[in-house]
């Protein structure tokens, strides 16, 4: 897809590829002003179309014999309610914890099911649709593939624990095991005790959102890379060998990956109700 | 030229010393998982909610090393710094 009359080459279709569709180019590294309006799009599209059918799940459901969508929405709910009554104790908590993780993995498994789409289908569609709007020819699908979500993700994981490490234990109480943890209430603990918390919130956050980015980021490329596989091919023998690896690459990967997003999506659920879990242990 | 085939040799060795963690990794897990599961098999449901857990941690810096690697493979940013190096 890049300029007329000539193929671009392996390394020009790749960078093409990981540009999003930005308001205007990021030239810091922090810089608060770029909008990745793809991410925003796609991810928004999601979240609507995720709560949209769990609405309608739940406004159809019967006492009587479910159908077999209501089934299924039972059973993930099922699911994610028992793993939050073990981690996380407090019913009164769970009221919103329970529907958050809920949320989070529904929505989560649902950016990353982006990346089971033809990796070339939605930029092919952009490509004509796009220029003929005024937009630049970047698109990229995969929400969860764009650091920013997966930071922000995380980010409002980290408020929410600050929340209710504040809420449970009162904001003395917070401040004052913040101060006395890990090692103890001795004054001249403290400085180390404050330091160790705090790198252990900057290490769990970080590590929160850049291994869901890593992992669908990852994913993405390795799609393209199969995807490179069949652009090679011609009507030589080399070539149609390509084509047929490409198809048998490209499924073998996407079975996997059906296996890589589920178990993200459900990592970053659980690694959020562990997180709010810890915010209501007091040592 | 000498960047390119560092590069080259930088990127198999993320990979390859990657997949040695996770796979020694994964394989310890796998193996006490089923020793857990054949002494008390009716743990075996909340085991593996925790054992598939574990699975994407282990995974998760591997598969973060592949896709660095072959961003480096394929859309070498070195070369990148080292055209725009004052000569």
């Amino acid at each position: 897809m890049a300029a007329e009359g000539k193929a671009p080459t392996a390394g020009e279709y790749i960078v093409h590829h990981l540009q999003h569709l930005q308001n205007h180019k990021q030239t810091a590294v922090v810089d608060f002003t770029v909008f990745n309006l793809d991410s925003i799009f796609w991810s928004t599209l999601l979240g609507i179309v995720g709560c949209f059918f769990l609405w309608r799940a739940a406004k159809a459901a019967t006492s009587g014999v479910p159908g077999r969508f209501q089934a299924a929405v039972e059973l993930l709910v099922e699911m994610v309610d028992s793993q939050a009554k073990g981690i996380v104790h407090s019913a009164q908590s769970r009221k919103l914890v329970a529907p958050l993780a809920l949320t989070v993995f529904v929505w989560i498994f649902l950016m990353n099911a982006m990346d089971l789409l033809p990796v070339d289908l939605l930029p092919a569609i952009w490509h004509v649709a796009g220029p003929a709007m005024g937009m630049k020819d970047y698109q990229r699908v995969v929400p969860t593939a764009d650091l920013s979500v997966t930071m922000g993700l995380s980010l409002s994981v980290l408020l929410i624990c600050l929340f209710y490490n504040v809420k449970i234990k009162g904001f003395g109480g917070w401040v004052h095991e913040l101060f006395s943890a890990p090692f103890g209430n001795k004054f001249y603990l403290y400085p180390i005790n404050f330091a160790m918390q705090m790198i252990e919130f900057l290490a769990k956050t970080v590590s929160h959102g850049m291994r869901l980015f890593g992992n669908m980021y990852a994913g993405e490329l390795i799609f393209m890379l199969i995807a490179l596989l069949g652009g090679a091919f011609t009507l030589s023998a080399t070539g149609f060998a390509l084509a047929a690896l490409h198809v048998v690459a490209g499924s073998a990967w996407a079975i996997f990956h059906i296996l890589i997003i589920t178990l993200q999506a459900f990592v970053f659920m659980m690694l959020t109700l562990v997180y709010v879990g810890q915010a209501h242990d007091s040592h | 030229m000498e960047v390119i085939s560092f590069v080259a040799l930088a990127a198999g060795l993320i990979i390859g010393l990657g997949a040695v963690g996770a796979c020694i990794g994964i394989g310890i897990m796998g193996s006490k998982y089923l020793e857990a599961a054949a002494r008390q098999p009716e743990l075996m449901g909340e085991l593996q909610t925790k054992m598939f857990l574990l699975a994407g941690l282990i995974d998760a810096a591997f598969i973060i090393g592949t896709g660095i690697a072959l961003w480096f493979a394929t859309a070498n940013p070195f070369l990148d710094q080292l055209a725009r190096l004052p000569k």
